[in-house]
């Protein structure tokens, strides 16, 4: 029939059009090239950490350098490239050994009873008083177990700023807020505070538990009412002026928080209510895992999110910032049958009236 | 005084005749107003964009409600009130966003089909200007209905847009100033926006669609072989009544007859919106919208909604004085295309030799361009093909003057 055809006409071009200007033109925007133009492709590893996207981004940094030193014709130049070479190639054998090393931590049989003892030191930082230290609040460890991945407690253990991938921003990784913990245990005292984490830290958490403890320190969340330092107290304003004073004291604090928070990080680091709509899946997968994969450079450290711990988090991000989906999978497919038998009656309706036309 | 039948009961059908011609206005507008018989479905598409306006300005309605045109407030009333506080607020914004994508779509398939069937000429040359009257108008509503969520994209897209207007080498940053109230968009930027979108531009936007209707009413719509009806004949076949005299009459009245399948294709196409509504938005609400705005930070990548894509893409491959010059050739050139075609013919573009290859040439840049304004022009690639493609597009208007020129007339009935 020729409507059908013009149909397919207008549909063909209508698809072409929408393929090329949201899939394709999407991936061309977000593709990251090395400098020979190769893509590079960034992709989720299962919040496994073992060293895999650093041995990624060294391999690339390598070979950009080696290809730009092979078509650097001035000297100087030159020489500053190799310069750069070889610390980078540093850099790739430093965090070859470290991973090297946490692997064979994560074959020893750990205690958790001896972990246990252990662990009391990090309650000296790890108070529940929110109090900043360094920089930053550090978190509540309740479900540390169940939220971050073994490897990674091993390796943050041993240098917090190697495990979370930040260590190009210190000179010694030791100034890194709870960088003090470095060598002052042995690997098996490590395995312990890990097993004792993994076996007694490891109630299931809701979705916001997950959230307040991994990304509260730096990220607000203000449609929920959340700010760096927590829940936002409930206050009352006085009757006679109108204003709320304990809230305005609150406020402060939270300011006072964020300053020191920005003067860390380098900026405040995002409110956190709309980014389930404002960053795809795969980035936030591929983010959360090691963010130097999305923003080389930036100085939000890896957070160490098992998957489980992920998907809570997730979950949480979701209930914030898209808070209507639950709604659209129950309205939609009543919508969608109410305009299919809407068009099967126009249907009946239209054949009617054009019956003894032709 | 028109005589008035004193006995007859308020409100009756008599009554209201005396008083309003009501028979009558329904015979001009509805049950005498005939449409070729010989019409496909791509007819239906300006009831389509009529029902889809229609849809837009009820959701904006609810939307209007609250909203809150500041600079501080605007991004949470939006994302905060509307998506999570107002009961189905969510459902009325992915409407509205869904609508304002789709009725461009529709725009589009309705103007292709003009241009395919030869509908903008002999007689409906005001038809075709009052229909690109909505279009730019359609665009300045999307434009600035794309600012009021004061996202990233609503401020750098504004941001470029405005610049636009200091004329390259003229450098008229003054102007620049006056049009935003500010050196940079910011609170009476987004006020005048706000007032344009939901006031001063629907009001122009109706007065054009009923104007646009008006001039539909003497040249009447096209058919599938743009045949010259004759259309007193035939109403009177038609009138006559017979299913015989019906077959012979070569017309048929708008209601019942032709908006029964418009109402049909409707439902096909609100099942697609609908679809997208509840299933496949992002197309519409750009996820870089959903970061607050900031001055500070600029957008890795900046570009306007889809349907802007091939005007900007004539833009961004010249240099800055070129660039605007192609821009704002691009922007009226559609206008003339009834003086452009020079020949003779209305007839379905396969019919009319070497303009049927233009027609396709024209529909295949125009998506080569919207591709290629989205796609980064930091690639050589891309780069290289847009400014082929723009320059191709400006070389269209010429081609078809001289195509017209030298296309055979169709005798009648050939
Ligand atoms: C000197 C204070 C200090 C001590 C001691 C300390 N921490 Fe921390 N810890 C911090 C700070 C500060 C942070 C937040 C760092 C950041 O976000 O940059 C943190 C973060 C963490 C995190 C979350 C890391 C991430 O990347 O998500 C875990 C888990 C953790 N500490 C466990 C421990 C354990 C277990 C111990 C004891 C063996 C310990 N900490 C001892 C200060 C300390
Ligand atoms: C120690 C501080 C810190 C912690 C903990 C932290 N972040 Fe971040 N985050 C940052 C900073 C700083 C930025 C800004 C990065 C930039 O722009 O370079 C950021 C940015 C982001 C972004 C936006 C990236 C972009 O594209 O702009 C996302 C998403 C994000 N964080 C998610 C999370 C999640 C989820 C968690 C918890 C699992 C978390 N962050 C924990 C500091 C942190
Ligand atoms: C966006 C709002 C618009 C509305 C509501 C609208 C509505 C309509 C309607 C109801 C018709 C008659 C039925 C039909 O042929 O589809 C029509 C016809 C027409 N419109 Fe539009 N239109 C709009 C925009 C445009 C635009 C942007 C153009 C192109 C410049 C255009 C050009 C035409 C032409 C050429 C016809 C005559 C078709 C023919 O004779 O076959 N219209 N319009």
């Amino acid at each position: 029939m020729k409507e059908l055809k013009i149909f397919g006409v207008v549909a063909f071009f209508s698809l072409l059009t929408y393929y090329l200007v949201e899939p394709y033109a999407h991936h061309a925007m977000h593709a990251k090239f090395d400098a020979q133009g190769n893509e590079i492709k960034i992709e989720s590893h299962g919040f496994v950490y073992d060293g895999t996207t650093e041995a990624a981004a060294s391999a690339v940094a390598i070979s950009d350098l080696e290809y730009k030193i092979g078509k650097e014709k001035d000297a100087k130049l030159k020489a500053s490239l190799e310069k750069k070479l070889t610390l980078a190639k540093d850099v790739q054998a430093k965090k070859a050994t470290f991973w090297k090393e946490v692997a064979t931590i994560g074959q020893l049989t750990g205690n958790a009873k001896a972990g246990e003892a252990a662990f009391a030191s990090c309650t000296g930082c790890h108070n529940g008083l929110n109090m900043n230290m360094g920089g930053v609040i550090p978190p509540n460890l309740d479900h540390a177990g169940a939220l971050y991945d073994e490897n990674y407690l091993i390796a943050l253990l041993k240098d917090p700023a190697m495990a979370s991938n930040v260590d190009h921003k210190y000179a010694d990784t030791m100034l890194h807020p709870m960088g003090s913990i470095k060598g002052t245990m042995s690997h098996q005292q490590i395995a312990d505070v890990v097993t004792y984490l993994k076996e007694k830290k490891a109630a299931e958490p809701t979705a916001k538990t997950a959230f307040m403890e991994a990304c509260v320190r730096c990220h607000a969340m203000r449609y929920d009412k959340v700010t760096q330092l927590g829940d936002i107290p409930k206050t009352k304003e006085n009757i006679k002026t109108g204003h709320d004073i304990d809230a305005m004291k609150y406020a402060q604090k939270v300011a006072e928080e964020q300053a020191t928070l920005a003067g860390y990080m380098g900026k405040l680091p995002p409110d956190l209510s709309m980014i389930i709509r404002a960053r795809s899946e795969h980035f936030m997968e591929t983010f959360i895992e090691d963010p130097q994969t999305q923003l080389p450079g930036t100085s939000m450290p890896r957070v160490g999110l098992s998957e489980a711990g992920y998907e809570k988090v997730h979950e949480y991000l979701m209930d914030i910032g898209d808070p209507s989906k639950p709604a659209r999978d129950m309205a939609g497919p009543w919508v969608l049958g109410f305009f299919f038998i809407f068009t099967i009656l126009a249907y009946l309706w239209k054949s009617h009236q054009w019956k003894d036309l032709h | 005084m028109a005589k008035i039948d004193k006995k007859a009961f308020p409100f009756s059908k008599q009554w209201l005749d005396d008083r309003l011609a009501l028979t009558t206005v329904m015979k001009v507008l509805n049950t005498e107003y005939w449409i070729p018989k010989n019409i496909n479905f791509l007819w239906a598409m300006g009831m389509v964009l009529a029902a889809t306006f229609g849809v837009l300005v009820i959701s904006g309605i609810f939307l209007l409600m609250y909203y809150v045109p500041t600079v501080e407030g605007a991004f949470d009333s939006v994302n905060y009130t509307i998506m999570t506080e107002v009961g189905y607020g969510w459902l009325w914004r992915h409407i509205h966003g869904i609508g304002a994508s789709l009725v461009f779509l529709i725009i589009y398939i309705h103007l292709f089909t003009g241009i395919y069937y030869g509908s903008y000429k002999r007689g409906r040359e005001m038809i075709w200007i009052s229909g690109m009257l909505l279009f730019v108008l359609f665009s300045a509503e999307a434009f600035s209905g794309y600012m009021l969520p004061w996202g990233q994209m609503s401020y750098w897209a504004g941001m470029v847009i405005t610049n636009l207007f200091s004329g390259g080498s003229l450098e008229a940053y003054s102007f620049v100033e006056w049009i935003r109230g500010d050196y940079v968009p910011a609170q009476a930027f987004l006020g005048r926006f706000f007032m344009l979108h939901v006031f001063l531009l629907p009001l122009i936007i109706i007065a054009t669609i009923v104007f646009h209707f008006a001039t539909l009413r003497l040249p009447h719509v096209n058919n599938q072989e743009g045949k010259e009806v004759d259309f007193d004949e035939s109403a009177r076949l038609w009138k006559e009544g017979t299913v015989e005299s019906r077959k012979k009459s070569e017309v048929i009245p708008f209601s019942p007859v032709f908006l029964s399948k418009d109402i049909f294709v409707m439902g096909v196409y609100f099942i697609l919106f609908f679809y997208l509504v509840f299933y496949n938005f992002d197309f519409a609400m750009d996820p870089v919208n959903f970061d607050p705005a900031d001055g500070l930070k600029t957008p890795a990548h900046i570009y306007p909604e889809w349907y802007f894509l091939w005007s900007y893409e004539i833009l961004r491959p010249f240099s800055k004085d070129v660039g605007l010059i192609a821009f704002a050739v691009a922007q009226v050139a559609l206008f003339a295309l009834p003086f452009i075609d020079r020949s003779p013919n209305v007839a379905p573009a396969s019919k009319r030799g070497l303009f049927k290859y233009w027609f396709w040439t024209l529909l295949v840049i125009m998506i080569a361009l919207t591709a290629l304004g989205k796609l980064p022009p930091t690639d050589p690639v891309f780069a290289a093909m847009g400014l082929v493609f723009a320059v191709a597009f400006l070389l269209m208007g010429p081609a078809l003057y001289i195509i017209t020129k030298f296309e055979k007339k169709i005798e009648e009935g050939a």
